[in-house]
């Protein structure tokens, strides 16, 4: 078998670009929607699938890490056995996280009134 | 070189699959198209290929493995007919938004029900907005050589999509007719070794085919398709020109059959374009300007030459050996006429259904499509847009 030719004539071959983004044009993704690197699911944001997204309370959190375990997405991110951060761009907001939580540290909060609260702090700015 | 046989056009399909030595066959007997897996099947035992030959148990699988085949990197092929398209169905089109070059001849036939086995192309109608390329047959010598361009065709890196052969059950299928093969080697040299761009089975480099695709990518890769299907209108041409060379036969995507002069023309897929050219070449004795265009390309539609070839003509009747129960024509008339539209001609265009479950097209069937056709050139008016040829009325 000849190694592949890349090839360029028609905008219909699609290309072998690693990864399909958003602002990409239909030339320019993959032909057939073909993958050609594993584990390219992070490049696939699904943060904006969330309608209500998970807010950690600092002062509640005794850090047991079920969040962790429990969250579908690896969306809860840990540093040296501690809850670090929520990886809002990949979080989908299912809510599991705070029903697992013993110690109610994590709030669903919608996230209309997230966009309210930015756009508060904008006017006071 | 070249050699004059007597072959039914399954046997002359056959012969193709056999001199093109695909690397996987995965096929279904169903009538009319039985013979062609039968006599392909006996050249596997008989050592006379290199294929993979998969007996499967559904039209549904036949597809399917041709799809894991050619997924995997092989030359894949099926051949069906009627009930056994319409059970591939979903497949179909499968293989083509995976971009999968499988070739399948399909023997065209009536679809049930009431339950039939004889000629007509509701079946290839069914899938033709699946992606698939169509590419249809007059007569065996046709059927023959379009199996060996479609391979072309199909592994073309612009293009990349399955391509239908069709030709009629029976009428074709199972007729006896002279026609000329070529020799093996000039096949072989022809069709190449498929080179696959992207296959599974390529351990270097790592693929995911057929992956799940939502609302934010789908439409772009339909979109990609269409713009594969418009790539196949000149590589077909290109292919056409190349085979021209090996076989002294060239293809386009229309035959224009005496249409240069034409006052009215009748438009006719697969055999029954032989029937109308033999009635144009009687009416032309008689000083009628009769003419016939064979559309060999039905997907992808052919609208520029079709509209060329047709921009002189008076007044024009499509003949569909399928219904579509819009009340409103077959479904090559809606083709035809839309194309014309822009011309601002005022072509009068009307459309014949015939020959539905193998009913026979006679040549006063075709006389009299023309003399409709003449009657409707001199007096500017139809009255009656979509009529039943060979009908019990």
């Amino acid at each position: 078998m000849t190694p592949y030719n890349p090839f360029n004539r028609n905008f219909g071959s699609g290309t072998r670009t690693k990864a399909v983004r958003p602002d990409m044009k239909w030339h320019e993704m993959t032909r057939a929607g073909n993958i050609y690197e594993p584990g390219n699911a992070n490049t696939y944001e699904t943060g904006d699938w969330r309608s209500i997204r998970p807010v950690w309370n600092k002062e509640r959190c005794i850090n047991c890490l079920l969040c962790w375990r429990y969250c579908p997405d690896a969306s809860v991110i840990a540093k040296e056995g501690k809850f670090e951060t929520f990886d809002y761009k990949h979080c989908k907001g299912c809510g599991i996280c705070a029903k697992v939580c013993p110690v109610n540290a994590i709030d669903m909060v919608p996230e209309e009134e997230i966009e309210k609260v930015k756009e508060a702090n904008k006017d006071e700015n | 070189m070249k050699t004059k046989v007597a072959l039914t056009g399954n046997e002359a399909v056959a012969q193709a699959m056999k001199q093109i030595n695909p690397d996987v066959v995965a096929a279904y007997p169903i009538t009319p198209q039985t013979e062609i897996v039968q006599i392909f099947s006996s050249f596997v035992a008989n050592g006379e290929v290199d294929t993979e030959f998969i007996a499967v148990e559904s039209e549904h699988s036949a597809m399917s493995a041709a799809i894991g085949a050619a997924a995997g990197g092989a030359r894949a092929m099926t051949a069906t007919s009627s009930q056994g398209l319409a059970l591939m169905f979903e497949v179909v089109y499968i293989a083509a938004s995976m971009r999968l070059p499988i070739v399948f001849p399909v023997v065209n036939r009536a679809l049930s029900g009431p339950i039939n086995i004889h000629c007509d192309h509701s079946d290839a109608m069914g899938l033709r907005d699946s992606g698939v390329i169509q590419l249809f047959s007059e007569n065996a010598q046709e059927a023959y050589d379009n199996m060996i361009q479609a391979v072309r065709i199909a592994e073309h890196p612009d293009v990349r999509l399955p391509v239908m052969v069709n030709m009629d059950g029976f009428i074709t299928s199972h007729a006896m007719d002279v026609l000329e093969v070529l020799d093996d080697e000039t096949v072989r040299n022809f069709v190449g070794t498929y080179v696959p761009e992207d296959y599974l089975l390529d351990a270097k480099n790592p693929i995911s085919m057929g992956n799940f695709d939502m609302y934010d990518f789908y439409f772009e890769h339909k979109r990609q398709q269409v713009e594969a299907m418009k790539a196949a209108r000149e590589i077909i041409k290109e292919v056409g020109k190349e085979f021209a060379k090996i076989s002294g036969r060239e293809y386009g995507l229309i035959e224009a059959y005496k249409l240069d002069d034409a006052d009215v023309a009748v438009v006719v897929l697969n055999s029954a374009a032989g029937t109308a050219k033999g009635v144009a070449d009687e009416l032309r004795a008689k000083g009628i300007r009769a003419g016939v265009l064979k559309p060999r390309v039905y997907r992808p539609f052919p609208q520029d030459e079709i509209r060329e070839a047709l921009k002189g003509v008076k007044a024009v009747a499509v003949m569909d050996r399928a219904e579509t129960f819009s009340t409103c024509g077959g479904p090559m008339f809606a083709d035809i006429r839309n194309t014309l539209y822009d011309l601002k001609n005022d072509i009068k265009v009307v459309n014949y259904i015939y020959g539905l479950g193998g009913r026979d097209l006679r040549l006063e069937h075709v006389e009299q499509v023309f003399e409709d056709l003449e009657n409707i050139r001199k007096t500017g008016r139809v009255d009656e847009t979509v009529k039943y040829l060979g009908l019990r009325d």
